[in-house]
Formats: C-alpha cells, structure tokens, sequence
C-alpha cells in the first residue's frame, strides 16, 4: 500500500517535471483544436512531423476553446509550451506588446513565405515584423437550406431587395428566414460586419474597428437601420439571446429556419446532422449598396512561438513545416477550411471551392472578424450592443451613445 | 529563581502564539494580503502582463460612470434579498422531515442532494430546464396556454431565473442547519408550550424558533454569503447575458479582470474593492454581534 503510494507520487513528480522542462528533441505543442475535425487535423499534421523529423518528438496538449482563451496568458508566462495557436490581427496584440510572442521573421525569410503565404502576410505583420504562422482560414457568408429556397420558389438572393423578399416569402411560409444563437455574443458581430461592410464598405468597418469613427456616425446609423430592417420583418431566430450557435444549428437542420449568417465551420456540423450536400448551399452576402467593392469576412488561425519557449529551434523547423504547400494542403482538407499557401490545393468540396473562388475574386478587402479587428473591450460592449439591438432595437440611439463612450476611452 | 520565573512566563506567552501562527500567518497571506493587494492595484492602469501605469482613482472614477456596474450592483440586492427566501423554506421543509416516518432517511437525503452536487450541474440542469424550445417549463406553460418565454434571455426575467435556481441548493443547505437545529429542540419545553395550550403557529413562534436561533444566524450567515459570491450560475447559465443584465458584482470583475475580452486587471480591482466594501458592512454587523454574544456569556 506505501510502496504503491510512494510510486504514485514519485510518477507525478516525474511527469510534473516532464511536463515543466521538456527536454532536447521534445516539441511541446499547446493548441484549442478539440472539435473533431481540427483535432484530426492535428493528429494526422504532427505524425506527419514526426515522420520527417525522427528525432523530434512531439507532446500535444489539447485545451477546450473557452479555458484555453484564459489559460494561453497562464502559460504563456509561467510555462511555455513551444508552439501555441491563436489567431491574427488585434486578437494577437497584447501578446506581441508585451514580448510573449517570438519574431518570426526570419522563418518567413529562409523558406520564402513572403512569397507564398503573401495574402496574410499583412495580419501577421505588427511593426514590421512577423509574428507566427497562419495555417488556415475560411470564408463567412450564408449557409442555407437550398430545398426550402426550391420549395418557395426562392432565388438565391444577390441584392438588398431579393434578399429582404426572400425572407418575406419565407415568414409567409412559415420558416425563419436566418437562424442565429446570440448566447456568446460573437454570431451578432458577424452579422452587424457583414451589414456594416455592405453598407459603408471595408474602408469605413476598418476605421470603425480601428476607433477612427465616431459609432454615432450617420453612416454606423444607416447600418443598424438596414439591420433594423430585417428585425422589424421577423428575419431572426425568436429568443436567440438563449441559444449558442450550436443550438441555433437545430431549426435549421429540422427546416425550421433557412439561412445561417456563419464561417465554413458550420458546414461540418449540419452535414453531422444529416444535412445533404443537395439540402444545403452557400451565398455570398447580397449586396446592399451597389457603389461600395464587396468585402469579405475570412478569419485567420495561426500557430506561434511563445518567447519563453525552450526549443525554438524545433519550434521554426514545425513552423517552416506547417507552411509548406504540402502540409497546408494536408491539414485544410480534414480542417474543411482553406490553405493559407497559394501553392496549395483547396479540397475537393463544393463549400471551400466556392469559398476560395469568392475569397480570391474580393477586391474590397477581408477582414478578420469583429473580435479580432476591434481592441478586445471595444468588441465585448460592441457585441452586447449588437445582441440588445437585435432584441430591443428601439434603444439604438441610447446604444451606439454607449459604444461611443467606450470608444472614447479605449482607444485612448 | 528568576530564570525558571522567565522561562515559565515563556511558555504561557509562545504557546498560544505557536498554536495561532499557522492560522494567522494563512489569514495574512491568503486573506488580509490579498485585500491590500487588490486595493493597490485597483489604482493601476494594468493588462496584467505589461508595466502598470499608476492613474489614482480613475477607475473608481470610470466605475462610478459604468451602467454595467449599477446594473451589477442592482442584482446584487435582488440577489441578496430573494436568497433569503431559502431560510423559511429550509425551515418548512426541515419541520416537513422532522417526523418518524419508514424511510424518512432516504427522503431527507433526496432533499439534500441539491446542495451536494455541483453548481455548475444545478445551472445545467436549470438552463435545460428554461430552454425556450423544449425546457420543461416552456412545455409546462404550453398546457396552459402561455407563450414560451425565454427566462434566460429575457432581460426582466434572467436575474430571477437564476437566483431560483441557486434557491434550489441553498434551500437545502439551511434545511440540513434546521434539521440538526431540531434536535437539539428541548421535548421537555414542548411539552410544557403544549400544557399551556400552545399550537401550530405560536408553538412554531414562541417555542420552537428562539431555540432555533443558532441554526437561523448560521442560514442567515451562509446565506448572505452564498448571495454575495453568487459567480458560478451566473457564469453557467448565461454568463452574464442577454447584454450584461444578469452580471453581478462578483462576475462582472471576472469579466473584467479574467474573461477572454477583459485583462483590466486594475478596473477588475476596483469592483472586487467595492465588494469589499459592501461586504464589510455585513462583516461589522456580524463581528459586533460575536462580540456582544461572547461578552453577554
């Protein structure tokens, strides 16, 4: 009884230690990747790795979403893995400001992702220099259930007025034009992006994003009112303030509701479901004021080097490995999503083939996502807004007064 | 002489210090630290991993201009006074399972497990409980004719959605106090209440309670506390949503502090201060009343 007693502490003592201190020729990779298809995605990326590099071994710690966006600034300071995912743009900031994140830039450099990796190289640039490795990113837009817009006679929508038809025909029927959880606050913002940069254009969203504009502006106001038009005609999901947006997947796989303003992440899921690749279909978000280029939603998953890391030099050689074409390639087909590479092939599937042709025609610009582009405060009271406009869209002006204060002190 | 004097006066003087010192140096470094440390940072401007700027009371300042911090400070009291219906119902049920009955063991038990399993299962089970669309509630009012209504997304109703369902192991908890508590009631001092034509509510009134005492300041004091740090169903069941209107005190500096979107770790100092503070008020009343029940002995 002691001597087992006695094992079982000296064990924990010992994968404590392997745990704090990995030693030569041990890559430690932190990542949130635990929905299936990325964690699949994963698995199948670090065998491969450690068949090109038999003397590298790889230990994986996988996190759920939620702890893992707290945990990243525990283990960031205290102990380092030495590679961790996050995401590009402002998301990345705070680390990058305060030295937690390694300059990447000479791996760009020596395996030429300058060239190859061009279209985001931009997100993961932060004064001049580069700060990890994106590896995947997906297209946002309209999922919906083709045999309902069939059964309605229903066009996909390409404009304002076919869009706002469409739901009027759908509400006669009886369906919830769009499906939409607002529990966590996040799905609203890509809604108010996607509105926002249809109304007023990349250019406007990323100086609001930015703090540049005042949210009082007459142009935010004709936003919200474009969006205050589909509340007012019954387009969202009732009680949505309830739901996740797993929960708001239901309606739509029971045919309760049509549309699903989403990334390509919500493809898995519905097709999980039951949903054919004949019932489901994706649109690009109508236009709504012809003058201004269609801009797009299309956020970036990246991979870094924390700077107290303890083998960065494996670290570059997983990096250097990770944006290979081949790798890109690999990892994006189990992911459902698109390769960063412009060597890589997109898969064989209708959704990421219409994603990457849409995303590679853009020429208004793409943007992040809401939480990514704005400072993360800005996007908490901006997503809260958007969620109380959506219920009482009465109190905009008392809203957009409120961000606007926010505005004021957070980016100061 | 003087030196086995000074030696016996050691020994009276560093044994009670010897045996207070681990409880006092825990107390010191978890407790009293914590709170000046909190105190000065609240007065910092700090993301927790960069330098902190020094900005004197500007985030009290800022607090005192917050919505969300009058909304939070409002469910507070919502929270602090409607927790206190767990008290008399603890009691009710506690009088209910005060009797001899075959298996009464295992319904007492089947009334405690609330308080057993965890919070975050309790908010769980609510959350289910409230769901718009197939929640047991919603199919309830359905038999009657009413609407669904989404308690946790609806902003009048979300407060008291959750404080109902913290009601459920709180309840329990003070149930589990009075029933200890009627135990120790005295038969004899029933018996005379019943000689002298004593019945139902003023054998409950005049005989039962004040013998209850103990067990009612013990429910009060949980009760008080269990409203205060009200954190975990609030994060459950709907973190704080729709808009912030559920947030309380303690989750709001979470948020702030913790929470993905927040890392204001001064501006999150200045709401646990304030908490304090409120705290402090109940944490007086009930030192004062120690004090004068130890001198009263």
């Amino acid at each position: 009884m002691i001597s087992t007693f006695k094992t079982t502490i000296a064990s924990l003592a010992a994968s404590t230690i392997l745990a704090t201190s990995a030693f030569a020729g041990e890559l430690v990779i932190n990542t949130d990747t635990s929905d299936p298809a990325p964690k699949a995605a994963f698995e199948q990326l670090i065998a491969d790795f450690e068949a090109a590099n038999p003397d590298i071994t790889v230990k994986w710690n996988l996190f759920d979403h939620e702890g893992y966006k707290t945990s990243i600034r525990n283990f960031l300071t205290a102990d380092a893995p030495d590679l961790a995912n996050w995401y590009a743009g402002n998301r990345m900031l705070p680390y990058v400001n305060a030295g937690l994140f390694e300059d990447v830039s000479d791996v760009w450099e020596e395996n030429g992702l300058n060239e190859s990796l061009a279209s985001a190289a931009g997100s993961m640039t932060i004064d001049g220099k580069k700060w990890g490795v994106p590896y995947t990113y997906y297209q946002w837009g309209v999922y919906y259930r083709k045999d309902i817009f069939e059964a309605n006679g229903i066009e996909v929508p390409t404009n304002w007025d076919e869009f706002k038809a469409a739901g009027a025909t759908l509400t006669a029927a009886g369906v919830t034009p769009i499906t939409i959880g607002t529990k966590y606050l996040w799905t609203a913002g890509g809604v108010f992006d996607y509105l926002n940069l249809r109304t007023n254009g990349y250019e406007f969203h990323m100086a609001l994003t930015k703090g540049e504009v005042e949210w009082t502006d007459q142009r935010v106001v004709d936003t919200m009112n474009n969006w205050k038009e589909l509340i007012d005609a019954g387009f969202f999901l009732d009680n949505h303030t309830s739901y996740s947006w797993q929960e708001a997947l239901a309606p739509m796989v029971a045919g309760d509701a049509a549309m699903y303003v989403m990334g390509n992440f919500a493809v898995a899921p519905l097709r999980e479901a039951g949903l054919t690749d004949d019932q489901l279909g994706f649109f690009q978000f109508p236009v709504i004021n012809p003058d201004v280029p269609l801009a797009e939603e299309a956020p970036t998953d990246t991979l870094h080097i924390p700077a107290n890391a303890s083998n960065k030099e494996d670290a570059r050689k997983f990096l250097a490995f990770l944006a290979s074409a081949e790798a890109q390639t690999k990892i994006n087909e189990t992911l459902g999503q698109l390769p960063i590479n412009k060597d890589s092939t997109v898969g064989d599937d209708k959704f990421l083939q219409a994603g990457y042709a849409m995303l590679s025609s853009t020429d208004g610009g793409i943007a992040q996502f809401f939480d990514r582009d704005a400072p993360a405060e800005m996007a908490k009271i901006g997503m809260e807004g958007f969620q109380e406009f959506m219920v009482k869209p009465d109190r905009l002006d008392a809203i957009l007064t409120r961000l606007e204060k926010t505005r004021l002190r957070v980016y100061k | 002489m003087s030196a086995s004097r000074a030696s016996r006066f050691n020994q009276r003087s560093l044994a009670p210090v010897l045996f207070l010192a681990p409880a006092i140096l825990f107390f010191l470094f978890y407790v009293i630290f914590p709170i000046f440390q909190s105190i000065q940072i609240s007065l910092y401007d700090w993301d927790g991993l960069g330098p902190k700027t020094f900005v004197g009371m500007d985030n009290y300042v800022e607090l005192m201009d917050d919505e969300a911090f009058y909304t939070s400070l409002k469910n507070n009291v919502i929270w602090l006074v409607l927790y206190m219906l767990a008290i008399p119902a603890g009691l009710f049920i506690a009088l209910f399972l005060n009797q001899t009955v075959f298996g009464m063991r295992l319904y007492k038990s089947l009334f405690f497990f609330p308080f057993v399993i965890s919070q975050v299962v309790v908010g769980l089970v609510f959350t289910w409980f409230y769901d718009p669309s197939y929640g047991l509630l919603n199919v309830i009012l359905g038999w009657f004719g009413m609407g669904p209504i989404a308690i946790l997304g609806d902003e009048t109703w979300v407060t008291y959605g959750i404080i109902f369902a913290g009601l459920w192991p709180q309840t329990a908890y003070c149930m589990i106090l009075y029933i200890t508590g009627l135990n120790a009631v005295d038969p004899e001092q029933i018996e005379a209440g019943r000689l002298d034509n004593a019945k139902g509510w003023n054998m409950l009134w005049y005989i039962i309670l004040p013998q209850l005492k103990p067990a009612t300041f013990i429910a009060i004091v949980v009760t008080v506390i269990g409203a205060l740090r009200s954190f975990d169903l609030v994060s459950i069941m709907t973190a704080g949503g729709p808009w912030g209107s559920s947030r309380v005190l303690a989750y709001y500096m979470y948020e702030k502090a913790f929470s993905e979107y927040g890392f204001r770790m001064g501006y999150g100092a200045a709401i646990a201060v304030v908490l304090l503070l409120i705290m402090m008020i109940y944490i007086t009343f009930f030192l004062m009343k120690m004090y004068r029940d130890e001198r009263g002995q």
